[in-house]
Order: structure tokens, then sequence, then C-alpha cells
């Protein structure tokens, strides 16, 4: 390990501990990171702790044997959008510069529990798109076919298909009758709190110092060259310097002097009551925005649209709570009898074509992760894996390399929905 | 939130549509414009397109105060400029975009003519 000076204090979980510690009264439990005060340098600095930037350095610290690596994060970690998402986990996108991307991800949610010993209640539910006329039949046969051909999995259901599983959904509505679906059954969701601390404990375990309360205020570039970070603890050097801040990110990088490729929108959350279990897997909406699925305290977690204007605020208006619940009545009417438990906003990096990006910028040593849309959560693995290859090797990673920021002086924009340069619109 | 129309006084917000911030009405001459004329070089095109790349795919994307334009659909499909915060959601100002773009189109003439 090149961060001498560091030992190993971490602990493994086992059934054997979880019922030594239920018969001893919790009290063997010990704190999962350490608080380390920032050294003078590191060899990378990542700012961000959610869980793209916690993966990044998990993947830093075990795959590539870096870890003189520090994790700035202005407020706590899982404070983000890595604690505020609705934990669907899919590979059922459509373009190759994506889906390779995301079966990647996939792949590393599929192992991630062993990986990092810790309990990410990763749950291959299955999650359904619904179709509502034959022409987005068609789609979903291309989308399968795309999908199919990268590896991963899907299933094109007709009506009694999808009947078959969610018998209580409104088939015959009107305007949008459920005409079949497309099902990908390694799909599904993972707690997202886990996710953030299983990251943390596996970097921190190996000598990453995750640094909280710590703020990025500026960078100190030099002569084209970024040597460091301006904080609210004070200046920290680094050779490399990793921004991963997500719905933050135009705010960092304008302290770099960069204007970049994405727009910064609201999108709420909502939870019911607890129920009992009605959906055991991931349902969504074709003919519009919205999600469902339900969590192991029985709760209904859903989501519909972004509220549609420029927004730094972590909550939503009225109007997108009445379209959200609208839609969710008209596939689900048993919804209507549940009561509203919570609702909460995060801050969504939309992107110019809806698309990520993993890249350096034109300032040496400063690299860029960030427009993830209110898809970034199930790429949290595959971004950071993928990040730390960038930044260790100063290539970009196989499945990610369409990920670049100067995408759309080029023309290679990698826009899933068509619908140009509309950030509120992907 | 409610956005006070300049002729129809405040609205709900959910009667209009949103577009982006109000730089979208400062579109620079394209590549085609640009390279007819007889000063046409390499170096005046890859500027244009530059130009034009920023004016499509760059934001600023302020925290705080954000000029953005919003399309009154619902209403009498006027273009509006609103002066919004974008962490508390408070409107400032509220002008008809057609009145913003006379006053810039102005305001570049009478820069123009001091050059
Ligand atoms: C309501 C909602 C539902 C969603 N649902 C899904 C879903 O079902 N599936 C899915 O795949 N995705 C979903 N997403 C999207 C997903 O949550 C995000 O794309 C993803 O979490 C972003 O990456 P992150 O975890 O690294 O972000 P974050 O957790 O937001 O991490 C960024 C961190 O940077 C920190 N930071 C910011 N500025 C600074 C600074 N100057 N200095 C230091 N630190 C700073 C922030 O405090 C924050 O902790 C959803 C998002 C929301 C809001």
């Amino acid at each position: 390990m090149r961060n001498s000076g560091f030992r190993y204090t971490g602990f493994r979980y086992s059934g054997f501990k979880v019922i030594k510690e239920a018969l001893t009264g919790h009290k063997g439990w010990k704190p999962v990171w350490r608080t380390p005060e920032p050294k003078k340098e590191y060899d990378i600095i990542i700012i961000g702790g959610g869980g793209h930037g916690l993966a990044t350095a998990h993947y830093l610290a075990s795959r590539y044997n870096i870890t003189n690596v520090a994790v700035l994060e202005k407020g706590w970690i899982g404070g983000g959008n890595v604690g505020r998402n609705t934990t669907i986990i899919r590979s059922n996108y459509l373009h190759p510069e994506n889906q390779p991307f995301y079966e990647l991800s996939m792949k590393l949610w599929e192992g991630l529990e062993q990986d990092l010993n810790y309990n990410a209640m990763v749950s291959q539910r299955g999650v359904l798109n619904l179709s509502h006329s034959d022409s987005q039949n068609d789609a979903y046969v291309r989308r399968g076919n795309s999908m199919i051909m990268s590896g991963a999995d899907a299933q094109l259901l007709d009506q009694e298909g999808v009947r078959e599983l969610y018998p209580f959904l409104d088939f015959d509505n009107a305007r949008f009758p459920i005409k079949g679906g497309l099902l990908q059954k390694r799909g599904g969701t993972v707690r997202h709190d886990a996710v953030a601390w299983g990251y943390a404990r596996g970097a921190d375990s190996r000598g990453v110092d995750i640094i909280q309360n710590c703020e990025v205020t500026g960078f100190l570039i030099k002569d084209g060259k970024c040597t460091g970070v301006k904080t609210n603890k004070g200046d920290i050097g680094a050779k490399k310097v990793a921004s991963c801040v997500a719905g933050s990110s135009s705010r960092v990088m304008s302290q770099a002097g960069m204007n970049l490729p994405i727009e910064s929108h609201v999108l709420q959350a909502f939870v019911s009551e607890g129920l009992k279990p009605i959906i055991d897997g991931v349902i969504t909406f074709g003919a519009g925005h919205f999600y469902i699925s339900q969590s192991d305290k029985g709760g209904l977690v859903f989501g519909g649209d972004l509220d549609m204007y420029n927004s730094y605020a972590q909550r939503g208006n009225l109007p997108v709570v009445e379209d959200v619940c609208e839609i969710g009545m008209a596939i689900l009417p048993a919804i209507g009898r549940a009561k509203l438990l919570r609702n909460w906003g995060g801050v969504m990096d939309m992107s110019m074509d809806g698309s990520p990006f993993i890249d350096r910028t034109h300032i040496k040593g400063l690299y860029f992760n960030g427009g993830w849309c209110y898809g970034g959560f199930k790429a949290t693995p595959a971004s950071g894996f993928c990040y730390a290859h960038l930044l260790a090797t100063d290539t970009p990673h196989e499945v990610a390399k369409g990920f670049r920021l100067d995408r759309f002086q080029t023309g290679n924009v990698i826009d899933e929905n068509g619908r140009g340069a509309q950030p509120n619109t992907h | 939130m409610i956005i006070n129309h300049p002729l129809l006084g405040p609205r709900d917000a959910s009667e209009f549509v949103y577009l982006g911030d109000a730089c979208l009405m400062n579109r620079p001459a394209w590549v085609g414009e640009r390279i007819e004329g007889e000063d046409a070089n390499d170096a005046k095109t890859a500027e244009a397109l530059q130009q034009y790349h920023d004016y499509v795919h760059l934001r600023q994307n302020n925290a705080g105060e954000h000029k953005e334009l919003w399309y009154h659909e619902q209403g009498d499909r006027s273009w509006l400029v609103v002066t919004r915060n974008t962490i508390t959601h408070e409107i400032y100002n509220v002008e008809l975009a057609k009145d913003v773009a006379l006053a810039n189109k102005t305001a570049r003439a009478s820069q123009g003519g001091k050059k």
C-alpha cells in the first residue's frame, strides 16, 4: 500500500458476527470509516462524496492500488442524490455508446456485495416498461435486441404476459391502454444509502481519506495545470483533481472557468404509507414519466417528471406532484387508496443529449464526471470503475469512451430520446 | 410559482412552457452566413462554428439569479423573459421577450455606432 502509516482497522461482516452482536447487545460495532483531517497533498483528490465519487475511490484503491486519495464532501456522505433517488437499476439502453456501459454496471451490481463485504440489498426483482401502442411495441423489439446484443437480458411481453405479472393495472385505460411491455429480469432496486456506505467503507479500509464537511471553493491552477483545490479547510495539493459532484457540476467547474453542456433541474420522489406486498418488481409507464416499486418496508416508491425549470433547490413544486399522482392513478387505480407519506427533491445534472461525461478537461490534471441526469444511480459502479480507469491510466475505459465533453463539437452526440439540446426533455 | 405576466397579471407557472436560459435569444450568425463574404477563411469558419456550438450547447447554469425564457402556451402565447432565483424560486422581474430583444438590438446598434 502506497499510503504508509495507515493501519487497517476495519472488520468483516459475517452471519456469525451478526448473531454474536445480537446476543451481546450490539456493543461491538465500530464506525465504518475514519474521520481524518486532510493531508497537505494527495495523488488524487475526488470532489464529491456521492455514489460516484466514493465508487471511484473504491475502485482506484482496490483495482489500481492507488490509495493516496482523498474524497472531499461538502456535506455528509450520502446526503446528495445517492441518498435521494428511487433506487432503480437497469441496463436497457439503445445506443452502442451507452448500453455496454450500463451492462458493465449491472454486472458490477451483481458482484457488489461480495466485493464490498457489505449488504447493499441488491434486489434483481425485474424492471418492466409498459407499452401503450403497436408502434411502441415495435420500438421495444428494437431496444430489446440492442440489449441482448450487449449481453444483457430482455424479454418482450404481450398484454397477457403483463397481466400475469400485474393483474391490477388499468389495461383498458381509454387514453393509454396497456398493450404489452419490455421486461428486464436482472433489473431491480438497490438500497441507495448502503451503496454510499459500502463504497465509503471499501475505500476507507484501503487507506482513502474521506473528508466530510469539506467544501471545494476553487481550484489551484498554474500554467494550464491543476495542482490542487481550495477548500474551507485550507488548500490541498494533488497531482490529479477529479470533479464528481452531480447536480453541482456547473457551480464547481465554473471555478475553473468552464461552462458545461449541463443545466441543473429538480426531480421529486414520493413514498406512500407502508402497505402489504403488492408490487414485487419495478413498473414504468411508457407514455410519459412515471415509475413505481415497493420498498422492503412496504412503502410505494414512485416518481415522474422533472419540474422542468432550472433549479438548485432540493424541493419541487405542486403541479408536478399532481401530474405524477395523476399518471399513477391512470395505470394503477388502486394507488388512489394509499396515503402519500413523504416527498422530496434532488438536483439533477441534465446534459444536452441526456448522456453523461467521464473525461479529461482542457486543464491538465483536472478531470470531470457528470451529466448523469436522473439515471445516474444505476450507473454508480461503472461510473466509478471507468473514472478510476481514466484517472489511473489517462486513457478512457473501453465502454466509456463515448462520454466526452467535446462530443457536441464533433457531432458524436448520444441522444437516446432524439430530443436535441433541450436538457429538460431527456 | 406565480409568474406576474406584464400584460395579464399573476398567472400560475403551470400555464407556461419553459425553454431555458435567455441567452438563447442571442443567436450568433451561423457558419453559412459568416463565410459567404469576402473575408471568409478557415479561421473565421472555425470561430463561427465554435460560437455556434457554445450558443447551442453550453450554459452558465447559474445558482442564484437566472434570466430565462417562458412561453405562455395556455394563455396569450407570448414569450417572456423571467428573472428568477434558481435557489429560492423567487421571481424578481418579468418582461415581454419582444421588449428585451428590441432593447438588446438598440444596445448593439449603439455599440456598433461607436466603433
Ligand atoms: C428523486 C430522484 C430519483 C432518482 N431516481 C433514480 C433511479 O431510480 N435510478 C437511477 O439510476 N438514478 C436515479 N436518480 C439519479 C441519481 O440519483 C444520480 O444521477 C446520482 O446519484 C448522481 O451521482 P452521485 O451519487 O455521485 O451524486 P450525489 O450523491 O449528489 O453526489 C455529489 C456530491 O457532491 C457534493 N458536492 C457538491 N459540491 C461540492 C463542493 N463544492 N465540494 C465538495 N463536495 C461537493 C454534494 O454534497 C454531493 O454529496 C434519481 C435522482 C433523484 C433526485
